[in-house]
């Protein structure tokens, strides 16, 4: 208990204590799924990465073994030769409960080859075999990215979600707030009409009496003192 | 909360920031490719110790935002650290930003934007 600044405003009835409580355990609920859900998700990409790292650096021996066998480094004739993407990717959509996610999905474009002559005087194999082993690798990578990709648009989801959910929460929460001010303050509105009539009935009696006892008071006076006050009383008892 | 058709209808294509050997492989496996002239264009560019921090922005800018046609962006990671601060900023689904080890920098999993995210996200 160290943020007592940032503690919910709560007013302290029984009520409210039970709807905290439900609301505790509701979060307590969504907070666990979501952990167990984070966990399985992290597990994957992290699989992958790793995955990722392995493949990468297998594919990284075979271009070595391409630029032994060759002699040279070929980097510069790749790149020259280099024109029209044999590898691409397709993007296609999965509903996810609701929610579009994309996947990329690779595939080879047949008859364009940019590395016929890659390696044609010595060194074919080493380079045939490289090729295969990052196209492979590739693969790993697209898949990768997929993943990746539905992760980032589950987070956007998952964030634009609470931050609805919290909105309405708010706003249910304002007018129930203005709601109570408003009823409090029609009661007191309602209070202060009443009391101020009863004051002005009141007011308006003591007049009345007042004028009654100077009437009666001449009459009176040669009776006795003390029925004055006797006389006012009962007087203002009949106007009522 | 769908992301509209055309936000990746046509993206076909890898792209690539690299050194020269992950470049080399990747295009050995067939991910090159250059557009039509008269402005052809590469999908990917070869980072040596001699490229400028700008030149490498402004490739990640090309990649990410002015061209429509790439899925994924390949980009070392040793490279990404040069311009962390832009690879960090960039939550866009699309392209999706990959960070790959090359063969002189192991993969480092503390450094990766989007598992960084992940971590941050679930407050680990």
């Amino acid at each position: 208990m160290s943020g007592a600044g940032n503690r919910e405003a709560v007013f302290p009835t029984r009520q409210s204590l039970g709807l905290m409580k439900s609301k505790l355990k509701g979060a307590q609920t969504g907070h666990d799924l979501l952990k167990r859900k984070s966990e399985a998700l992290t597990k994957r990409i992290d699989e992958a990465k790793r995955k990722m790292g392995r493949v990468m650096q297998i594919a990284a021996f075979s271009l070595a073994e391409v630029t032994y066998a060759v002699g040279g480094d070929i980097g510069y004739q790749v790149q020259e030769s280099a024109k029209s993407a044999r590898f691409r990717v397709r993007t296609k959509q999965e509903n996810v409960s609701g929610v579009f996610l994309p996947a990329f999905e690779s595939y080879t474009t047949d008859g364009n080859n940019d590395f016929g002559l890659t390696g044609l005087g010595k060194g074919g194999q080493q380079v045939q075999r490289c090729r295969e082993t990052y196209a492979r690798a590739v693969e790993t990578l697209v898949e990768l990215a997929s993943l990746q990709t539905a992760f980032v648009i589950l987070d956007e989801v998952i964030k634009v979600v609470n931050r609805r959910d919290i909105n309405s929460e708010l706003d249910e929460l304002d007018r129930e707030e203005f709601f109570r001010l408003k009823k409090v303050q029609n009661k007191k509105q309602r209070d202060t009409a009443a009391q101020d009539a009863e004051m002005r009935v009141k007011r308006e009696a003591a007049e009345k009496a007042e004028a009654a006892s100077g009437a009666t008071s001449s009459d009176k006076e040669n009776e006795s003192g003390t029925g004055d006050i006797l006389g006012e009383s009962e007087d203002a008892d009949v106007i009522f | 909360m769908a992301a509209p058709a055309s936000a990746y209808k046509d993206r076909q294509f890898l792209a690539v920031i690299g050194d020269e050997d992950s470049v080399t492989g990747l295009l050995l496996a067939g991910i090159g490719h250059v557009t039509s002239p008269p402005d052809s264009q590469k999908n990917f560019l070869v980072v040596d110790s001699k490229t400028e921090n700008a030149a490498i922005e402004e490739a990640f800018n090309r990649f990410t935002t002015e061209r429509k046609d790439i899925g994924i962006l390949l980009i070392n990671q040793h490279i990404a650290e040069r311009i962390r601060h832009r690879v960090d900023t960039y939550t866009a689904a699309f392209p999706a930003l990959l960070e790959i080890p090359s063969k002189d920098h192991p993969y480092d999993p503390e450094k990766d934007s989007v598992l960084r995210r992940v971590r941050r996200l679930f407050g680990e």
